[in-house]
């Protein structure tokens, strides 16, 4: 047993290190350090820079041109990306559609989609959530008729994150509504171009527009744009989630933001002192340090788990809970470190062009937004209750 | 003992349910928090007209002679509502200091006002390096002629922005955090010397950053012994937040109740999965304590000054620990519905964990309550 990196795992990370230090852009990092708002712009200028080096793709096959790390690998470079405030890679494209059109995508697919998502040229965004289908997602009811050499669309996707600015949205739809519940769904690519699509922005508690609506009024999708077989969609569906789960443990986030709120805590005055030195504050601090490092330790078990053969299967149901959990607590203490300036609610100053004076200490102006903004991650991707529903059938065998 | 509300709290406690039931669904509430002034002045004359401005008030003034008890009852009726208007800072906190410390000729004319509907008020006392401790003033008056000039900043001075007149804490003599030496005044907010910062506050109320430059103000009180009526002052706000939290938890728990029943996944209502219905019941257990320790404040105002501080402090730091869970568990529990501006329980959820952010949060409090272990129930 050794917790060490290899010596050859030492040196990618420097390799990594020197990549952020020299192609970083630092107005970039500098939003994301101070959770300021990153635009579309921001997003694809890194993710250019990522292709350019050939480290876009984490989770394609070399082939088609993904980095081929190992699971190890990928983990250090989450990691020193998440260090150096790089911008989070949007999963829509490369690390959602990608690997699905990669395993069930025909060659035409493949050579239509693939590039384009690597050099971040298309926007992609996941229409799998409906009004009546959130955690029972096989429950979907927007259907899809063929007709000729077209499928026709009818019905509303819901929590459709950036589908305000994507070119493309792939779908879950139901194209046989007399088969069993899992048994009747497709998976298919959509143009959001396409006439019938209506886009409505939904708000979420925090006054941000991250979320849509999106509605198919006779829609009308090629057939060419099925991925894998008819009525086979469930299983891409399932397919991608081991994807979405990658990386689910955020420990590189949470060590961040750890690292920040740390910084800011020493700063922040409390009767005379260092708010770091408060009994109790310094108590909840310690209690997340140790949380963190057992995320840490359980996230590369599994990991190396993956890098010995094993997939990582019900065991990223574990991770998304405790990584979750802990992203939660930090924008917790965050908003405690602020004190009463957690109140005000200035969206403009999240704005990296604001000029104007902050109210309170600097990193006060966004603390509640984002604990509030953040509530969302026990909620998507799963809900956590659903992940233990996970954990205790497929691994406690209940 | 008796749990029960008095005839006249009953009164008191039916007309604030009415004016919210009838006067402030979510819709219209909305209006009003995205208005520039963020509340309804209409609605604060009906406040007015049913004399809810004057509870805590003498009789003689028009008042009804309120103490703890009566101002929770207001207060949770409000928090159900989520009433934006600046009842805490214009009745609960400027208005009983000035009760408390004021001559009869300066109450003759500002509690008269009050009442009436046409002063409201801000409590500047907290100080952007003093965070919750009230004692940490920097803030200086001096004496000019008959009156006094203030200056110094004040920080996050709930509603501060719209108040007509400010009850400024400012010291007269002592250092930054001396019990000793602080005085209270009254300061126009329009007048000379005082300049304000107002913004939106998260959960759709309004504060002021305020910076006093040799503003003109008029003392209220002795000069240099505010402290006690201070600290009573802040334990009466501190019994209408927690009241208002517990109102604002009530409403979050039966609305994710609805919402469990009523909400279908995997062919059934999803309150009938038993992981969630063990959820529903903590989140009714801590709203049990959260009014049992609301009720314990309202009724330990008048105790001995370290039982009152040891049994405020208490509430207020479980107020902040159950608000918490419950208004995270309301989310979640909605799923992402809890998430959007546009359902109501994510409003609740806002208002109830920003309120630990006023007038002192669980850690603050906890600490209170550490230095008070020794005090017991029949001290005196
Ligand atoms: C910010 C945000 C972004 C999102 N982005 C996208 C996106 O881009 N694309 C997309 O398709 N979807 C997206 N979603 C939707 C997300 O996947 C769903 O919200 C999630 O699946 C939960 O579904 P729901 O909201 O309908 O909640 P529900 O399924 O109604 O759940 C409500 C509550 O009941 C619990 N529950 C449900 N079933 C069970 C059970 N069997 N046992 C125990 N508890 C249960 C849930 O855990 C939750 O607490 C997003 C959601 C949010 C909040």
């Amino acid at each position: 047993m050794d917790i060490n990196y290899t010596p050859e795992e030492l040196a990618f990370r420097n390799e990594v290190r020197a990549f952020l230090d020299e192609k970083l852009p630092k107005d970039i990092a500098s939003k994301v350090k101070n959770s300021q708002h990153l635009g579309k712009e921001d997003t694809i200028r890194w993710q250019k820079i990522l292709n350019e080096q050939g480290w876009m793709a984490l989770h394609w096959p070399k082939e088609y041109g993904g980095t081929g790390w190992s699971p190890i690998q990928k983990h250090i470079f989450e990691e020193e990306c998440a260090e150096y405030g790089a911008p989070t890679v949007l999963p829509f494209g490369v690390n959602m559609v990608a690997p699905v059109i990669i395993k069930f995508g025909t060659e035409e697919q493949k050579k239509t989609y693939l590039p384009s998502i690597l050099n971040s040229d298309v926007w992609w965004c996941q229409g799998y959530s409906e009004p009546g289908a959130g955690s029972d997602l096989a429950g979907l009811k927007t259907k899809a008729v063929r007709e000729g050499d077209h499928y026709v669309v009818n019905g509303q996707k819901t929590w459709t994150t950036l589908g305000q600015h994507a070119d493309w949205i792939f779908c879950l739809v139901r194209t046989d509504p007399n088969a069993k519940k899992q048994e009747g769904i497709s998976f298919l690519l959509i143009d959001m171009q396409t006439p019938g699509i209506t886009v409505r922005p939904l708000i979420t508690l925090d006054g941000e527009h991250e979320v849509n609506e999106v509605f198919f009024d006779d829609v009308k999708v090629p057939v060419e744009n099925l991925v894998g077989e008819e009525n086979k969609g469930w299983t891409c569906a399932k397919y991608l989630l081991t994807f979405e789960r990658t990386g689910i443990a955020g420990v590189g986030q949470s060590k961040a933001a750890l690292k920040h709120l740390k910084e800011v805590a020493a700063k922040v005055q409390q009767n005379g002192k260092p708010l770091i030195e408060d009994p109790l504050f310094r108590n909840r601090l310690a209690d997340v340090e140790m949380e963190l490092m057992a995320l840490e330790m359980t996230n590369l078990r599994t990991v190396a788990a993956a890098q010995a053969g094993g997939v990582p299967g019900a065991e990223s149901s574990f991770l998304k809970i405790m990584g979750t959990e802990l992203r939660q607590e930090i924008t917790d203490l965050f908003r405690r470190a602020a004190g009463p300036y957690a109140q005000p609610f200035l969206p403009e100053t999240f704005e990296a062009d604001y000029g104007g004076d902050m109210v309170g200490p600097d990193f006060a102006n966004t603390v509640s937004a984002k604990y509030f903004n953040m509530r969302k991650l026990s909620i998507f991707g799963g809900s956590n209750e659903i992940q233990k529903n996970i954990i205790a059938k497929m691994i406690l065998g209940l | 003992m008796d749990f029960k509300l008095s005839d006249e709290q009953r009164m008191l406690e039916e007309t604030v349910g009415r004016l919210v039931r009838d006067g402030y669904p979510f819709d219209v509430r909305e209006k009003a928090r995205t208005s520039e002034l963020g509340y309804s002045t209409d609605m604060w004359q009906q406040f007015a007209e049913l004399g809810l401005l004057g509870v805590p008030f003498a009789e003689d003034f028009g008042g009804f002679n309120g103490g703890g008890p009566e101002l929770m009852v207001v207060a949770e009726g409000f928090g159900r509502g989520l009433v934006l208007e600046p009842y805490l800072a214009t009745v609960v906190l400027g208005g009983t200091l000035i009760n408390a410390l004021a001559s009869d000729a300066q109450k003759e004319t500002l509690i008269s006002a009050i009442i009436g509907g046409e002063l409201r008020l801000a409590l500047a006392a907290y100080e952007p390096q003093g965070r919750y401790d009230h004692t940490q003033v920097a803030t200086r008056a001096d004496k000019q002629g008959d009156g006094y000039v203030i200056s110094g900043q004040k920080a996050v001075v709930l509603h501060g922005d719209s108040a007509d007149k400010l009850v400024v804490i400012a010291r007269t003599s002592g250092g930054d955090n001396d019990r000793d030496g602080l005085s209270a005044f009254v300061v126009d907010a329009g007048a000379e010397g005082v300049s304000r910062r107002g913004y939106p506050t998260i959960d759709g109320l309004h504060a002021a950053e305020i910076t006093f430059d040799k503003a003109a103000g008029e003392r209220l009180g002795e000069e240099g012994k505010a402290i006690d009526a201070l600290e009573k002052t802040l334990a009466l706000g501190i019994v209408a937040l927690c009241a208002e939290a517990t109102g604002a938890m009530e409403v979050a728990c039966d609305q994710t109740l609805a919402y469990i029943k009523e909400r279908q996944q995997f062919g059934v209502p999803i309150g009938k999965f038993q992981a969630l219905q063990h959820r529903m019941v903590e989140m009714r257990m801590e709203l049990e304590k959260a009014r049992s320790m609301t009720i314990l404040a309202a009724c330990s105002l008048e105790a001995a000054p370290a039982l009152r501080a040891k049994r405020v402090a208490a509430a207020k730091a479980l107020i902040g620990k159950s608000g918490r869970k419950v208004a995270e568990e309301a989310i979640q529990l909605h799923g992402g519905m809890g998430m959007m501006e546009e359902t109501a329980v994510s409003h609740y959820a806002k208002r109830i964990v920003m309120i630990d952010h006023q007038l002192g949060d669980l850690g603050y409090h906890m600490q209170q309550l550490e230095g008070l272990l020794d005090v017991d129930d029949d001290a005196a």
